[in-house]
């Protein structure tokens, strides 16, 4: 490894010596210590930026002064329709600490629909085919007042299912149907209050994707798609990113859209917990105490106790920006910040990648990471955190902890049972299984009616989740499982396995050489890796 | 051809469909008899029977099915046809779960076929097989000499094992791909007919059948 890429060049990267401590990694419910391989690169969070002072007052700043539209004020009339669209749980991760970001927005556009004499106003969350949230989940992200006014006639989730609550709004150029939520579309006024966590948050997916059918998606959430984006963390290079600006531009034609954005920090964890993101040679003697304390607990938990303790933490995020107005200038504001925050400049890509898989994943907030929720981190977002090139070189061996359970929750999950038991073994051909099975899990009764009355993802989700982990697949050379608990979900997966990380590094190096340069992604983290040569 | 041309949806009914049960329409014919001492007869003797009913149907559906239709000896066969459009209105239709009509119309837009097999009365579930859009059902039927009930049901008692012997008749008969096909109940009895199909659904299940289905990975599903 040249000496120069050994050189400190960011606050965020650290260079493995000889004294150097332990690293601690995250193993699915549980946290681990290994010692890695002097010359390992590891790539840290960055630190969090100052959140604003005082959140409500930058919420409302930003509609009173937006980018390309009149101020939220102005747009109002009384007995006009608003319906007022938001992520749903998938967004931020974990659930961060009350009062939830959009429970403020919604505070602030509720405030200023009163005051205007609006009273036909509609709360959705734009689900898309996720699960539709809880009771419980929804009233944690309003809060008491809001919920109690309006659940359930006037708070509900999108239904992607009902025929008679969708619209099409036509085809882009390209042919890609669009049919979205019909309360949105028909309103006078749509309005989107949104949070972006990750670059490929926000902008024209909000409404394009979050409130669309099933048919709508699948256009674009295909193979192909995610082969072409270079990554989907970079619009400007995501076929995916571009697909999505299209349909876009033809809800624009039909519908008035008032988008308000906001960016967050990365403060991911509340006091205590925070060592789990910092360098460990920097540990003082109060933090090794804090994580003897956290391993021994874990070590006397069961793992549905410990999911359960994990899920239970509630992430400290903080407003470091707002903007609102068009859709379009808005969000490429929210994207500086996210950059801002995220990237992380990293010279040079590395031979082997390695990279702890938490407990947690956009899609399993509240219940296990089951294999093809693995699969998808794994290839899908920790190997697609990156601008320019990839972190891993092509063809490049990618190792990852996790105990890989093969574990699924029945009632958000239950399409995937079948998808990761019955197609995997079939094949792992993400165009095959789409050609042959997508349309039929789609539309599987039990599917549809589990995802509309209960808690399920809908039935053709577990297929997005393979694809999700398409270009990945094409890109990695190998994936080595370290301390997976058995052996066939590895093998289902199409990985290899290894007892622990010390034999899953000598394996890596077996194939790429003695020599290979080896990085790490100290999960968890939210990092952008813009790699130069 | 679409493969779900050749695929049927079997559904049990009472529990699974409807929240009413057997007992009900029992009830509801007990509490219609002529005459107001032949109505508080039966509708008494129903009532002092239901925990009888309830030890036979934990012990054996056959069991229960052979006792449970005794209630129904000397009912005369006019008046439980009369009587049949009404249970329909007031006992049946208000029980149709929000969910059922939404998944009938799912399996119908794939082009499923739409079966109801039950240990309900023949005549007492008509109206609401045409309501619910059934493409074929069967039934219990109840023995009539000289147009009154004798309390036997004529073979085949639809329940258990029975019913997975007539889908797997019926199957072969139409022409139906059984590993495209779905079953829908909502008690560990009907374990026979859930497991001849492709795809066994337990909806609003039992503790038995609960417990069933998370270990064989079944859907799950509330229609209530």
């Amino acid at each position: 490894m040249a000496l120069q890429l050994r050189r400190k060049t960011h606050e965020s990267i650290i260079y493995i010596d000889k004294d150097s401590a332990p690293r601690i990694m995250p193993n699915g419910e549980d946290f681990i210590l290994e010692d890695i391989p002097i010359g390992t690169r590891v790539i840290y969070p960055n630190p969090p930026i100052k959140g604003l002072p005082n959140r409500e007052a930058a919420i409302r700043y930003a509609v009173n002064h937006p980018l390309e539209m009149e101020p939220l004020y102005a747009l109002l009339e009384p007995g006009m329709k608003v319906t007022i669209a938001m992520d749903d749980i998938s967004l931020p991760l974990p659930p961060m600490a009350t009062p939830d970001m959009r429970q403020t927005m919604l505070e602030v556009v509720l405030d200023m629909c009163g005051a205007n004499g609006v009273d036909d106003v509609h709360l959705i969350i734009a689900n898309s085919l996720h699960r539709k949230m809880t009771e419980w989940e929804m009233r944690r992200m309003v809060g008491n007042a809001i919920f109690n006014e309006y659940h359930p006639d006037r708070f509900y989730n999108h239904d992607a299912e009902d025929d008679e609550g969708l619209i099409t709004l036509g085809h882009t150029r390209h042919n890609e149907p669009l049919r979205i939520n019909r309360r949105c579309a028909e309103s006078d006024l749509l309005i989107y209050v949104n949070i972006n966590l990750v670059p490929m948050d926000g902008g024209h997916k909000s409404v394009a994707v979050g409130l669309c059918d099933y048919e709508s998606l699948r256009a674009h959430h295909e193979p192909q798609t995610i082969r072409d984006s270079h990554s989907y963390m970079d619009p400007p290079a995501s076929e995916l990113n571009h697909k999505v600006i299209r349909l876009g531009k033809l809800v624009d034609e039909h519908c008035k859209v008032f988008h308000i954005e906001t960016a967050l920090n990365n403060r991911m964890f509340p006091e205590g917990y925070d060592i789990l993101t910092r360098n460990e040679d920097e540990f003082s003697f109060a933090d090794r105490l804090k994580w003897e304390g956290m391993k021994r607990t874990f070590s006397k938990l069961p793992r549905a106790a410990r999911r359960k303790m994990l899920h239970a933490i509630p992430a400290q995020y903080e407003l470091v920006a707002c903007h609102a107005g068009k859709t379009e200038p808005v969000h490429e504001k929210i994207l500086e910040k996210n950059y801002q925050q995220y990237e992380i400049p990293v010279k040079g890509q590395c031979d082997i990648m390695i990279t702890g898989i938490p407990d947690i994943s956009p899609y399993n907030v509240y219940s296990a990471l089951n294999p093809l929720l693995v699969q998808v981190m794994a290839l899908g977002y920790h190997f697609n955190m990156f601008r320019n090139k990839p972190l891993l070189r092509k063809g490049g061996v990618m190792i990852i902890t996790h105990p890989c359970f093969d574990e699924f929750d029945h009632n958000f999950h239950p399409s995937y049972i079948e998808f990761f038991h019955r197609l995997l073994p079939e094949s792992r051909d993400a165009f095959y299984l789409r050609e042959k099975y997508e349309r039929e899990f789609a539309t599987n009764p039990a599917y549809v009616e589990m995802y509309r009355r209960g808690n399920a993802y809908h039935g053709a989700h577990p297929f997005f989740m393979w694809y999700w982990g398409e270009n990945g697949r094409q890109h990695v050379g190998k994936v080595i499982v370290a301390g997976a608990e058995n052996a066939h979900v590895p093998e289902m997966l199409g990985w290899e396995r290894a007892d622990n990380l010390t034999e899953a590094i000598a394996m890596a190096r077996s194939y790429m050489g003695r020599n290979a340069e080896i990085t790490m992604l100290h999960q968890p983290i939210i990092g952008l890796c813009n790699v130069t040569d | 051809m679409n493969k779900n041309d050749r695929a049927a949806a079997f559904y049990d009914l009472e529990g699974t469909l409807v929240s009413t049960n057997l007992v009900h329409t029992l009830g509801f014919y007990a509490r219609r008899q002529q005459g107001l001492w032949q109505t508080a007869k039966k509708s008494v003797g129903t009532l002092a029977k239901l925990p009888f009913f309830g030890i036979t149907d934990l012990y054996s559906r056959n069991v229960f099915n052979e006792v449970f239709f005794k209630s129904y000896e000397g009912f005369s066969q006019d008046r439980l046809r009369y009587f049949s459009d009404e249970l329909f209105e007031e006992v049946l239709k208000p029980a149709i779960f929000d969910g059922t009509p939404e998944l009938i119309a799912q399996g119908k837009k794939i082009g499923q076929r739409q079966i109801v097999l039950t240990g309900a009365l023949d005549f007492t579930i008509q109206r609401l097989m045409d309501h619910l859009g059934i493409d074929d059902y069967v039934a219990n039927r109840l023995e009539f000499v000289n147009g009154y009930a004798t309390g036997r049901v004529l073979p085949p008692v639809m329940a258990s094992a029975t019913k997975a012997k007539w889908i797997r008749e019926y199957a072969e008969r139409e022409r139906i791909n059984l590993s495209e096909s779905y079953a829908y109940s909502d008690s560990i009895s009907d374990l026979p007919m859930l497991s001849i199909v492709g795809h066994p659904v337990a909806v609003n299940p039992d503790f038995r059948l609960k417990q069933t289905a998370l270990q064989h990975d079944w859907s799950i599903l509330n229609l209530k």
